[in-house]
Order: structure tokens, then C-alpha cells, then sequence
């Protein structure tokens, strides 16, 4: 389907929110304001984005713990997010779980989570529920190429496909696992070539193209609606920041980084999006522009937002 | 009141509340048209359907995993794990994702699953299917769990950890499920957390839970002859616990013994005794005393196995030692 002027800038401004985000939560998190641990999307976000925009309100989408780019993609609020990995009360989670356990389940984010290919299962679990409950809702998870190996995934899958759920698998192949680069950790290249182990279509795309990874999502989302089945799309794509704020990346060489920086997803898509005459290049500044205050916005709310009051260490343990 | 087995009241208990709420399913290894591998769901899938009463491939942690993706998604299931034992498949699944969700989401996600998984020894099922895991499960914040001893108790249990909206753990003992007990007649329901005195007596309290509650009974019954009257409580669900029960027990004995048929070492009877020891000491008249298995696997031999479980002439030496 074909999107509009105003669809096409929102998949920008969409874009451009994760990336300003993750940027300014690395200068915080080096200035000692953020505690624990963050795992930035920066370089990622056309596959959140392209894919959370065809999601309706009844779906899920399940994360990892490099989920602020899926949060935001669901819609979560942005102040909420941000004063949540600052640790305060105003956070969407009370401060109690942090960068990797930011979750809005009313909004169908199913949160982000400290275990890799967690989300599988939950996932399944919660297409599952779409099915049994009728909503029309699909479920996504995204995971990496690492958690690809994982049993969660060979369970989830086999789950999802024998159960004909409605729940699409999106693949972050991002190249490596930490440290281990992919061709390490497994014998394959494609991720997509273990769908067919379960009996399940699958897609590759570029995981830097946000219209790709829209229309390959579109497709699936749809198949899933009619009650296709579950399906695979793996997204190529690359994180321009270590595993964790303060890797030192020492697995990785300069000139792989920069190749993959040249395929920057939001200049990429700048680009078309004139060259298409989509957009101008002030339309784009004025969108950076606006991105940038709500962003600000953001650290001031994190920043006012007092630490959880000592109360909520006991609270929460058990629903009433 | 009716005559029914531990397996049909709890294959009851499953009944009603998937009479009662159409969100209730139950998603397990064989446990539709095979009836479940002790038979407890038998019927079920007849009653029900295949949407309802679900069998999944073996996959612990697809089983466990997806109950909770559907749980936070709205439904209320009661997935089943065939031994307890099997947990360590899922355990992420039940102590990172179920357990926790609730409060590191600060408070915003539910997830009102049933975990029930067949526990215990006596069967020659030797190592790895006889196991006793309660003292995992009590470790972890976010879980409650419920060791029913009767069929009674299971019905009523089973029927309110299901209407709870926390993670439940209901541990079912496979040589309890032939047991036949009175079960009463209606909605018959236990509230969690709510310990039971099986037998009143005034010399010695014995905490034991299920099998185990059977053997202090009986225990109980050759003390008497002696003259010695044991109090015997089941505390039924063992988290939350039901400390008041216990607490004004010992304050009429002035004497506890714990019994429990999981190892001693690292048991969750250390965790009454410590917390007996901390808030009730000046009650005690006499040290806390432990009857529970030796720190081995459990053995599959006849004669070894029989010497590993906990019985009665153990129980009945451990109260005799107080006079």
C-alpha cells in the first residue's frame, strides 16, 4: 500500500525521535546521570519503525534489552521512557525496571527484557491470546541473530507454527552477539533459512530501508490477520554503537563501522524522500527541530522527576 | 460431601472454573485425549474442545513461555509441567518472566497463570522424576505456591489459585492422586495462604504438607497411644504462609517439628525454623526439630528409596526425643 506525504514524514519523525533519543541517552548515560546498564538502537530503527507502523491498537509487540526503539515505535510516551531509565517515580514502570524492563502493556508493548530471546515465548503466548480472544490482533517479537539460537526460538516457532498463531518473528540481524560476530555463532547467513525447519514463510530485507521493512511487514501483518499462520522476516541491519554504553567494541574493525554508517537508515530515507519530492530538506529540519524539543522535554521531566519513595520497594511483589 | 480421589477433585476444580470463566485454558503434554499422563485431566478435552484444552509439543519452555505471553495478554491459563522435576526447562520462563513482570513493570502487568506440576517419590521413578522443588519456587518473590495434601484441599486450592491474578505454583503429589478424601459438595473454595489444623493436640506441633501430612497423622495416632498428643498442622499453601497458625500452635506446645519429604538441606523447613526461631522463640520449650529427606538424589532401588522418604517411625522419633 502505498503511503501518503503526511505517512511517509511520520515514519521519519519516528525515526529521527529513536535516534535523537538513544543519542541523548548515551551523553547522559556518560555523564554518570543514568544507573545500571543501556544497549542503544542507534542504526536500528527503520526495522521498529517500519514494522510498529502497521500495528492497531489490539496487537502486541514483544522487545529485548535494546528496546527503547521498539518502545517508542509502539507509541510509548516519551517523557515516561525517558524518566523510567532515569530511575524516578514518573517513570513507565515506577523506576522499578529500568532500560531493560521498560513495558507498557496497555499499549501492547510487552516490554523489553534483561533475558536474550525471552520474547519468543511471550510472544507466542500472546498471539495466542489474539487468537483464542478473537481481537484480530497479531504479535510481534523482536530478537536477534544470537537469540536465534536460543531454544526459546526453535520452541516458539515450532509453537506458532503448528498452532497457526498469528504472530510474525522479526529478526534484528544485526551481525553479532555481543562479541561474537555471526559467522561464529552460527553456520548459517540467512536466519530466514530456519523458518523452513518449522514450516514457515519467511522474508529477508534491508533492515535500513524503512519502506522495505514496511512492506515486508505489511505483508505478514495482513497474512496473520487472515489467519495465515505465523511468518519470519529477517531485517539486515547494524548497531553503530557497542553491545552495552561503554563497550569497547574491540570485535568490530573502523572500516566495517563506517561501511555500515554509509547506509544510515534516516539519511538514506532524507534522501528518497526529496528525490521523490516527498519532502523538502525544510519540511526535515523542521521535523528535527520539533524531535529535538520533545527530547528535551523529556530529560527535563526525568531530571524533575523525584526517585521512587522507599515505599515502592515492597509494592508491586503481588496483585491484590 | 462426596467420595472422590486428589485426581478427580482436582480434574473437578479445572471443570468448574472452566465452566465459570471462559478465559481459563489448559495448554500441557498430552494432556487432551490422553487424559494426562496420571489422568487427572481426563474428560476435559471432551467438555471443552480442542481450543481449550490444549496439547503442546515437548516444550517446556514454549509451554511456560506462551502462558505467560497470554496471561499479560488477558487470558487466564493453567499450563502443566508433567514432573516438577522438568522445571529447570522453563525456569526463566517462570522465575524472570512470570515472577517478575508484575512489579518491574511497576505494577501495570497481571499474570494470572497456574503452573501445576506432579511432584514426589515413592513411585520408583528414581532421580529425575521424584523430586520436591518447593524450596525453588519459595525462594522466588512474585510466586505464590500451594502444596495441597487432600482432595479436599486441592479442589478448594486449585479453584482459588485460579481466580488469583498472581503466578500460582500448585504442586500435586503423583502418590497422592489415587488417595480418596471427602470433598464437599458445591463451590467449594480455600482461600490461599490459610494454614489447616488437621489434628488439635496440646504437646508437640508438627508442620507437615503433603504426603508428609499424611505420615504425621498417622504418626500422630502411635504418639497418642504413648500419651502423647500431637498438634498437626498443613499449612497448605506455603507462600504466602500462614504464620498466625503456627505461631499460637507452638505457644500451646512449647514444641515444633517440621516435616517435609523434599531434602533437609536447603528445604523450606529451615525457613519455617529460622522464622519460628526469630519472632516465636519464647515459646519454644525445646530446640526446632526437621524430618526431611537426606541431602542425596533420590534413588531408584526399592529398598533405598524407601529409606530416603521420611516416614513415620522418623516423625514419631523426632517428638519422642522432647520427653
Amino acid at each position: 500500500m502505498a503511503l501518503n506525504k503526511e505517512q511517509m514524514l511520520d515514519l521519519y519523525r519516528q525515526m529521527r525521535t529513536i535516534r535523537e533519543f538513544e543519542e541523548t541517552v548515551a551523553k547522559f548515560f556518560s555523564q554518570g546521570q543514568i544507573p545500571g546498564f543501556v544497549h542503544l538502537y542507534i542504526g536500528e530503527e527503520a526495522v521498529a519503525t517500519g514494522v510498529c507502523a502497521n500495528l492497531e491498537k489490539q496487537d502486541y509487540i514483544a522487545s529485548t534489552h535494546r528496546g527503547h526503539g521498539h518502545g517508542i515505535a509502539r507509541g510509548a510516551s516519551i517523557n515516561k521512557m525517558m524518566a523510567e531509565i532515569f530511575g524516578k517515580i514518573d517513570g513507565e514502570c515506577k523506576g522499578k525496571g529500568g532500560s531493560m524492563h521498560i513495558a507498557d502493556v496497555e499499549l501492547g508493548f510487552l516490554g523489553a527484557n534483561g533475558i536474550v530471546g525471552a520474547g519468543m515465548p511471550l510472544a507466542t503466548g500472546a498471539a495466542f491470546a489474539a487468537k483464542y480472544m478473537k481481537t484480530n490482533g497479531v504479535a510481534i517479537c523482536f530478537f536477534g541473530d544470537a537469540a536465534s539460537n536460543r531454544g526459546t526460538f526453535h520452541e516458539s516457532l515450532n509453537m506458532a507454527s503448528i498452532q497457526k498463531l498469528p504472530v510474525i518473528f522479526v529478526n534484528e540481524n544485526n551481525m553479532y552477539g555481543i562479541s561474537m560476530s555471526q559467522e561464529r555463532h552460527q553456520n548459517i547467513t540467512d536466519i530466514a533459512d530456519r523458518a523452513g525447519s518449522y514450516g514457515m514463510p519467511s522474508m529477508v530485507v534491508d533492515g535500513n530501508d524503512v519502506m522495505a521493512v514496511y512492506e515486508a511487514a505489511e505483508e505478514a501483518v495482513k497474512r496473520a490477520r487472515a489467519g495465515g499462520g505465523p511468518v519470519l522476516i529477517e531485517c539486515k541491519t547494524y548497531r553503530h554503537h557497542g553491545h552495552f554504553e561503554g563497550d569497547p567494541c574491540v570485535y568490530r574493525s573502523d572500516e566495517e563501522v563506517n561501511a555500515w554508517k554509509a547506509k544510515d537508515p534516516l539519511p538514506r530515507f532524507t534522501n528518497r524522500l526529496q528525490e521523490m519530492n516527498m519532502a523538502t530538506e525544510a519540511e526535515i529540519n523542521q521535523i528535527d527541530t520539533e524531535v529535538k524539543k520533545v527530547i528535551a522535554d523529556a530529560v527535563e521531566f526525568a531530571q524533575n522527576s523525584p526517585v521512587p519513595t522507599l515505599d515502592e520497594l515492597t509494592s508491586d511483589v503481588y496483585c491484590a | 460431601m462426596a467420595e472422590m480421589t486428589y485426581s478427580q477433585a482436582i480434574n473437578e476444580a479445572l471443570e468448574e472454573e472452566m465452566h465459570r470463566d471462559e478465559k481459563v485454558y489448559i495448554l500441557g503434554e498430552d494432556v487432551g485425549a490422553f487424559g494426562g499422563c496420571f489422568g487427572v485431566t481426563t474428560g476435559l478435552l471432551e467438555k471443552f474442545g480442542g481450543e481449550r484444552v490444549l496439547d503442546a509439543p515437548i516444550s517446556e519452555t514454549a509451554i511456560m513461555g506462551s502462558a505467560v505471553g497470554a496471561a499479560v495478554a488477558g487470558l487466564r491459563p493453567v499450563p502443566e509441567i508433567m514432573f516438577a522435576d522438568f522445571v529447570g526447562v522453563c525456569l526463566d520462563e517462570l522465575i524472570n518472566q512470570a515472577a517478575k513482570m508484575h512489579y518491574m513493570f511497576g505494577g501495570k502487568a497481571k499474570v494470572p497463570l497456574t503452573l501445576r506440576m506432579a511432584c514426589g517419590a515413592g513411585l520408583g521413578a528414581a532421580a529425575q522424576h521424584s523430586q520436591s522443588l518447593e524450596a525453588m519456587m519459595c525462594h522466588v518473590p512474585g510466586l505464590k505456591v500451594v502444596m495441597p495434601a487432600t482432595a479436599a484441599d486441592a479442589k478448594g486450592l486449585l479453584k482459588s489459585a485460579i481466580r488469583d491474578d498472581n503466578p500460582v505454583v500448585f504442586l500435586e503429589h503423583k502418590a497422592l492422586y489415587g488417595v480418596i478424601g471427602e470433598v464437599p459438595d458445591g463451590e467449594y473454595m480455600i482461600p490461599l495462604g490459610k494454614a489447616d489444623i488437621k489434628r488439635e493436640g496440646k504437646d508437640v506441633t508438627i508442620l507437615a504438607y503433603s504426603m508428609m501430612l499424611h505420615k504425621a497423622l498417622g504418626s500422630a495416632e502411635t504418639l497418642a497411644l504413648d500419651g502423647i498428643e500431637a498438634e498437626v498442622i498443613d499449612p497448605r499453601t506455603l507462600v504466602p504462609f500462614d504464620k498466625e497458625t503456627l505461631y499460637k500452635s507452638i505457644e500451646k506446645t512449647g514444641r515444633l517439628v517440621i516435616v517435609h519429604e523434599a531434602v533437609k538441606q536447603g528445604g523450606f523447613g529451615g525457613e519455617i525454623a529460622a522464622m519460628v526461631a526469630e519472632e516465636c522463640f519464647d515459646f519454644l520449650d525445646a530446640p526446632i526439630k526437621r524430618v526431611a529427606a537426606p541431602f542425596t538424589p533420590i534413588p531408584f532401588a526399592a529398598n533405598l528409596e524407601a529409606a530416603y522418604i521420611p516416614d513415620e517411625a522418623k516423625i514419631i522419633a523426632a517428638v519422642k526425643s522432647f520427653f
